[in-house]
């Protein structure tokens, strides 16, 4: 089985988020970047399903040079190897066009990308993929079983989850549940060492339409203080909850 | 051209942000010069949604839509904006929606911003404010494309009734074998509670409650106020709490009128998924907790002292309320 898990280079989350250049990008002075959490738990059902069952791995980003050591933490947990699609990911449809270019014509069975990532929280890449290329696509996947081309999962919904079998090929938008994150795989030395020496190809960008375009970013406008109701007052609280906040 | 909103329902009925849905598609409508169009499936009873400024109801009957299957779904959408001539097609942030969303999008080669929380900034051209960065700032996008696919955040809008009535008309797409690559083998629901995903009031605990046996506090409290349960990722972590409870960044968004927060010390993955609510509450023994930052109301307290005494003042307020 040819898997491709698709990494999405993130701020990580205690990062101030600011802008620049007149409020129209993102300040990444001082940013430390990380693998998209979501996209860690389907890198390392991927991991499992190489040692199980003799998968073939390979990770993807679309973005620029600043990416690749993302990249090579993804190859030190253990991915075959890597691929950075040169390019400014600008919106979900480009990154989606760019995702499923390397699907096409790397052949794989399995395509796990996570359900959103936690910069631009577009929750759009996986379905788009999806819907290019006309494949099998499951959302918010909390567990994924494959047995030859017969697949099981389970997906989150609303107050519950659902269980759900398909077929391969398949993409998937992945979450926390894939895997537990106590069993969250970090580099080791042999790893890191090793990666040195796993391909990274680089591959230019085709055309996509652009549909969308970020044009400026806002922060919330600052939050006025804390009203303090004493332990010894809670029908004061409940006072405030009804007639001020009207919430009860 | 009209506006099409699909107008999610589970076991027979409309869930509430449909409600919210028609209403902020019936202002969008209002601006653009149009009327809104629903699509409701599998649904016999329409009439409420009329109520929210909806003018006409296209209703699919269909067996083959049963149970949810988001291909089959998703061309159902297309072809109804297709049929409507519709420029713009606007759907909620449940689970479900999300999932249709991109596929709608890629099938009507539609521009698509998630995550949207107002009405567009401008129509011309066409800019909707969204959250980024887990609620830490807003992103003004522009659609450039003629067709526009937005995702209403939930509870960013409200729910405004309308005068008016809507025409029913019933819509029968084709749907095709190529639409059930995916199919549903079980559902499980948790039952006879609010789920998170529907609560407007959510009740959340941290480790200040110190171990799953104390979760009775919580409990009690989320009952008197018809509350959803939720927690903290460590409580989760620890196995105190289903996964399917953990808020937070890399658990679940909560966007709701009110959330109470119980020995939960506030950090920045947790505050980063409830940020979207609208009045935090925050009982907390330590003074220092960073959640009394970002919160609307606080008691410094011992939880084990306060929630007890809490649970039965809001048993006799609701008493006296109801
Ligand atoms: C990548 C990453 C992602 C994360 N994602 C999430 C996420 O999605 N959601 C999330 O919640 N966390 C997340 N975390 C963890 C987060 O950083 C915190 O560790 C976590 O939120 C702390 O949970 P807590 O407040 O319940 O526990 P603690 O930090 O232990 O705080 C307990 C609080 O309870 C108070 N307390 C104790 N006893 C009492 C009492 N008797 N009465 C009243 N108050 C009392 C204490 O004063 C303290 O403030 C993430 C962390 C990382 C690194």
């Amino acid at each position: 089985m040819k898997i491709l898990v698709c990494i999405s280079h993130v701020p990580d989350t205690t990062s101030k988020i600011n802008f620049t250049n007149g409020d129209s990008e993102f300040d990444t002075a001082g940013v430390q970047y990380v693998i998209n959490p979501n996209d860690e738990f389907g890198l390392t059902r991927a991991i499992w399903f190489q040692e199980q069952q003799g998968a073939n791995v390979t990770v993807v980003n679309v973005g620029g040079p600043d990416t690749e050591p993302t990249l090579r933490k993804a190859l030190a947990i253990g991915a075959n190897e890597a691929i950075r699609v040169n390019a400014n990911p600008t919106d979900g449809f480009f990154v989606a066009k760019q995702l499923a270019e390397v699907i096409k014509n790397g052949g794989y069975d399995l395509v796990i990308a996570g359900k959103e990532s936690l910069d631009y929280n577009g929750g759009m890449v996986p379905g788009m993929i999806a819907g290019i290329l006309g494949s099998n696509f499951l959302n918010s996947c909390t567990s994924l079983t494959v047995d030859g081309n017969n697949v099981k999962a389970v997906r989150e919904i609303d107050g519950g989850k659902e269980t759900v079998s398909t077929t391969l090929p398949l993409i998937i938008g992945g979450q926390k549940g894939l895997v537990e994150e106590k069993d969250l795989r970090i580099p080791n030395m042999r790893g890191i060492m090793t990666a040195r020496t796993k391909a990274l190809t680089i591959l230019e960008p085709v055309d996509a339409a652009v549909n969308t375009k970020a044009v400026k970013f806002e922060k919330p406008a600052p939050k006025s203080a804390v009203k303090l109701v004493s332990a010894d007052n809670l029908d004061e609280l409940i006072n405030l909850l009804h007639n001020e906040a009207k919430v009860i | 051209m009209s506006i099409l909103i699909y107008a999610e329902s589970a076991e027979g009925k409309f869930k509430k942000v449909a409600f919210e849905l028609a209403s902020y598609a019936k202002k969008v409508a209002e601006s653009l010069g149009t009327t809104v169009t629903a699509l409701t499936v599998n649904i016999s009873d329409v009439s409420e949604l009329g109520k929210y400024g909806v003018d006409k109801i296209l209703k699919v009957n269909n067996d083959k839509l049963a149970g949810f299957t988001a291909k089959a779904y998703a061309d159902v959408i297309k072809q109804a904006a297709e049929k409507e001539g519709t420029k713009v097609v606007l759907l909620s942030s449940t689970t479900d929606s999300i999932y249709l969303s991109s596929l709608v999008a890629v099938s009507l080669e539609a521009g698509f911003a998630s995550n949207v929380v107002g009405l567009p900034v401008s129509t011309s051209p066409f800019q909707v404010k969204r959250n980024a960065f887990s609620n830490k700032a807003f992103n003004i996008t522009q659609i450039d494309t003629d067709v526009k696919v937005l995702g209403l955040a939930k509870n960013s809008y409200g729910i405004f009734e309308s005068a008016g009535s809507a025409a029913e008309e019933d819509f029968n797409p084709t749907i095709g074998d190529n639409d059930f690559g995916v199919k549903v083998e079980s559902v499980e629901k948790v039952s006879g509670k609010v789920s998170i995903a529907d609560a407007d009031i959510v009740v959340s605990g941290g480790r200040g409650l110190k171990g799953p046996e104390n979760w009775g506090l919580i409990e009690d409290l989320a009952a008197v106020l018809g509350a959803a349960t939720a927690c903290s990722k460590p409580v989760s972590d620890l196995g105190w709490r289903p996964h399917s409870e953990h808020v937070g960044q890399t658990g679940k968004p909560v966007a709701t009128n009110l959330y109470i927060a119980v020995g939960i010390s506030g950090a920045i993955q947790h505050i980063a998924g409830i940020n979207s609510s609208k009045v935090k509450v925050v009982i907390n023994n330590d003074p220092e907790a960073p959640f009394f930052k970002v919160a609307d109301y606080g008691v410094v307290g011992d939880a084990f002292e306060i929630i007890p005494q809490l649970t039965e003042k809001l048993k006799a307020f609701k008493a006296q309320h109801s």
